[in-house]
C-alpha cells in the first residue's frame, strides 16, 4: 500500500482526478462536470473532450454554478463542480449550504489549490478556511487526498454514494504516497506507521511531512505512528480514539488554518475521551497567505516534518507521568 | 492630454511589466497588456495623484478589480515613481511586496486589495460613497474585465451605483472577449454589455482601448456626463507583448528572457512607429 521510496508522482493531481472523472463518467451517465471559468487550471478540459455534451462552464459565476449543480442533481444528475477551494467555499458558502446541504442534494464540490500549493496566485487564492466553513454545515463529507492515486477510489465512491462532498485537492504534482493497487475507504483512515509513543494523525499534503516526521523521529529513539485522515468530516472517530490510547499523545498535521480543520475535528474527539490526551497541533496559526513557492510558504507556516517532530515531543512530554 | 507623452508611457508601462513578469518566470501577461494603454492615460493625463505624497487625502482612487492584473498597475506605479522600478523584479518572490494580486497592504499606490473577482465594484461605490461624504471633490475609478461581469455582485453594485447617483465614480470595462477558459461569447456570453449598463441609467461611452486619445476622450465625456459613468474599453487580450498576440491560450503565460527582449524591442519599434504617426 505505501510506496517503498517518496518521490513527486509524475502525473499532476489534476491529470489523475480528470482521468478518474472520466473512468467514471465512463461508468455512470449520470455523471456531469460543471465549471466555472478555471477549467483550464483543474485539468478538466479532457472531460469535455470525452463527452462534449456532459460538461458545463458556466463562466465566473461560483454562486451560480454551486446552485446549478444543486438543480441538476434535483432532477437525478451527479454534478462534480470544479473551482478554486477559496471561490467555491467562500464565494458559493451559502450556496452550498442551502441550495446543496440544506435540501439533501448531490453535489460533488472539488476545491482546487488546497492551502499553500496555491503558491504563486497569493493570499487571495489560499484557502486555509475552506475545511473550517464547510465542516459547520451538515450533509457534507469532507475528504482531502494525500496524493493523486486516491481519486480512483473516491471518485467512483462519491459517484456511488448520495449526498454532498467537498474534495480539497491540488492541481500539482504531488509526492506519491500509495501504490497505484490501493484501495481506501472514506471515513476510515489510513494507519500508514504503527509505533506507540505518539500517534501522528495528517492530511493532504502533510501526510508526506508526518511520514518524514516519523522517521525523524526513530531516529531519537521515538515511535510514531502515522495516520492519513483523509476524510475530515465524518472524521474517523475509532481511529483517533485507539491511536489515542495506544499512543498517549496526538500531533495533528494539517495545510489549513489550525482553527476548525482537522486539528479541531481530533481535538473534538479527544475532548470527549476519558483521560484526556495531551494534544498538539501543526497547521497555519491563523495567519493569512501570501505569494511565495510552496517550499518557502510550508517552512514560513511551519508545515514541515521538523516541526511536526518538534510538537511531537512536546506532547510526549505532555503525558500523564 | 499630450499625446506624445502618454504614448511613451504606455510603451513604458508595458515593458515594465513584461520585465517584471519575466522575473516571475510567468504571469498573468494577457489581462496585463489590454489595460497598459488605459493605465498610461489614467496615472498620466487624468488622475490626481502624487507619487511623493501617496497617502494625500483628495487624491484620485482606482481599483483593479480584475487583481490578478497586478503586474501592469505595479509597472505603472514603478513609472510614476511610487517606488523604484528595480523592485519589479522581486514580482511574486518570496517576502515580495509584489505579489500576483494587488495587495494595500503590501504596495504603496494601491488603495484596495483584490484578487477575487466581482467584488471591485462594491468595494469602489464605498470609497465614492465616503469620499463624498468627506467632501472630497475627487474621483474614483475602477477597471473591471468583461470576463469579471459575470459575477452578479458586478450587477448588484451597478445597480446601487445608478440609484445612488455617483457620478464620482468611473468604471472602465476592459473588453478584451476572453477570459480564463476562452472567449466570453463560447464560455458565457455578455450580449451587449453596453446595453446593459445603460439600463440602469449609467451613462456609457465606447472606445478603442488602444488608442490613448480614444481613451482620454472617452473619460472626459464620462467625467463631463456628470452621472455615474462607464468607458467600455474594446482592447485585445495580449496587445502589444507580440508573443502574447495569439489567439489561443494567453491568459497566463510561461516565457523567458529572449522572448521578454523581442517583445520589448518590438515595443520600441512600434511606438517609434506611432510617434511619427502623432506627428503628422
Ligand atoms: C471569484 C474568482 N473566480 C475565479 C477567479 C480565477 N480567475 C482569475 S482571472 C480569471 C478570468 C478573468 O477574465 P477577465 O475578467 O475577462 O480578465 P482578463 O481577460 O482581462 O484577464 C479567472 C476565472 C478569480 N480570481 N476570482
Amino acid at each position: 500500500m505505501l510506496c517503498d521510496k517518496f518521490d513527486y508522482d509524475l502525473k499532476e493531481m489534476r491529470a489523475l482526478y480528470c482521468d478518474a472523472l472520466i473512468n467514471t463518467a465512463g461508468q455512470n451517465e449520470k455523471v456531469v462536470a460543471v465549471d466555472a471559468d478555471v477549467s483550464f487550471s483543474m485539468g478538466t478540459g479532457p472531460f469535455y473532450e470525452k463527452f462534449p455534451q456532459r460538461g458545463i462552464n458556466c463562466g465566473i459565476m461560483e454562486a451560480h454554478a454551486a446552485g446549478f449543480a444543486a438543480g441538476m442533481s434535483a432532477v437525478g444528475f451527479i454534478p462534480f463542480v470544479h473551482m478554486f477551494g477559496t471561490f467555491a467555499t467562500r464565494r458559493a458558502y451559502d450556496q452550498l449550504f442551502l441550495s446543496c446541504a440544506y435540501q439533501d442534494l448531490n453535489v460533488k464540490i472539488i476545491g482546487g489549490d488546497a492551502g499553500v500549493t496555491a503558491a504563486a496566485n497569493g493570499g487571495t487564492h489560499m484557502p486555509f478556511e475552506d475545511m473550517a466553513i464547510v465542516r459547520a454545515i451538515p450533509n457534507f463529507t469532507i475528504v482531502e487526498p494525500a496524493d493523486g492515486t486516491m481519486y480512483k477510489t473516491l471518485v467512483p465512491y462519491m459517484a456511488s454514494t448520495y449526498g454532498n462532498f467537498y474534495v480539497r485537492s491540488s492541481r500539482k504534482k504531488a509526492v506519491k504516497i500509495y501504490t497505484d493497487d490501493t484501495e481506501f475507504q472514506v471515513g476510515r483512515a489510513n494507519i500508514l506507521t504503527h509505533g506507540s509513543d505518539v500517534a501522528i494523525i495528517a492530511c493532504g499534503i502533510m501526510v508526506h511531512q508526518a511520514l518524514l516526521a516519523c522517521e525523524l523521529l526513530k531516529k531519537e529513539g521515538i515511535e510514531a505512528s502515522v495516520a492519513d485522515m483523509h476524510t475530515i468530516k465524518p472524521v474517523d472517530r475509532a481511529a483517533v480514539t485507539q491511536l489515542a490510547s495506544l499512543c498517549g499523545a496526538v500531533v495533528t498535521a494539517e495545510n489549513h488554518n489550525i482553527i476548525g480543520g482537522l486539528g479541531n475535528a481530533v481535538g473534538e474527539c479527544l475532548l470527549e475521551t476519558d483521560p484526556v490526551v495531551p494534544m498538539e497541533r501543526v497547521g497555519v496559526n491563523d495567519t493569512f497567505g501570501e505569494v511565495g513557492t510552496q517550499e518557502y510558504l510550508m517552512e514560513k507556516f511551519g508545515l514541515t516534518a521538523e516541526n511536526i517532530a518538534a510538537k511531537a515531543k512536546k506532547a510526549i512530554g505532555r503525558k500523564r507521568k | 492630454m499630450d499625446k506624445k507623452r502618454c504614448l511613451i508611457a504606455a510603451a513604458e508601462i508595458r515593458k515594465l511589466a513584461i520585465t517584471a513578469m519575466e522575473s516571475a518566470g510567468f504571469g498573468h501577461i494577457g489581462g496585463s497588456m489590454s489595460i497598459c494603454d488605459a493605465l498610461a492615460v489614467l496615472y498620466g493625463e487624468v488622475m490626481n495623484i502624487d507619487p511623493r505624497n501617496p497617502e494625500k487625502e483628495d487624491r484620485d482612487r482606482l481599483v483593479l478589480s480584475k487583481g490578478h492584473c497586478g503586474p501592469a498597475l505595479y509597472a505603472t506605479l514603478a513609472y510614476k515613481g511610487y517606488f523604484p522600478q528595480s523592485e519589479l523584479l522581486t514580482l511574486n518572490a518570496n517576502g515580495t511586496r509584489l505579489p500576483s494580486h494587488c495587495d494595500r497592504l503590501k504596495t504603496v499606490g494601491i488603495d484596495i486589495s483584490t484578487g477575487s473577482l466581482g467584488q471591485g465594484l462594491s468595494l469602489a461605490s464605498g470609497v465614492a460613497v465616503g469620499c463624498k461624504m468627506k467632501g472630497l471633490n475627487n474621483y474614483t475609478y475602477v477597471i473591471v474585465g468583461d470576463g469579471e461581469l459575470q459575477e452578479g455582485q458586478n450587477w448588484e453594485a451597478v445597480q446601487f451605483i445608478a440609484h445612488r447617483c455617483l457620478s464620482n465614480l468611473i468604471i472602465l470595462v476592459d473588453n478584451n472577449k476572453r477570459q480564463l477558459d476562452g472567449y466570453t461569447e463560447q464560455v458565457c456570453r455578455q450580449f451587449d454589455i453596453r446595453a446593459k449598463f445603460e439600463a440602469f441609467g449609467l451613462f456609457a461611452a465606447e472606445v478603442d482601448g488602444h488608442d490613448v486619445e480614444a481613451v482620454y476622450n472617452g473619460i472626459s465625456q464620462a467625467i463631463n456626463s456628470n452621472m455615474p459613468s462607464v468607458v467600455i474599453l474594446n482592447t485585445e487580450k495580449g496587445h502589444g507583448c507580440c508573443f502574447a498576440e495569439i489567439p489561443g491560450f494567453n491568459h497566463y503565460m510561461v516565457f523567458d528572457s529572449e522572448q521578454a527582449d523581442t517583445a520589448r524591442r518590438e515595443i520600441d519599434r512600434r511606438l517609434e512607429v506611432s510617434l511619427k504617426d502623432a506627428l503628422r
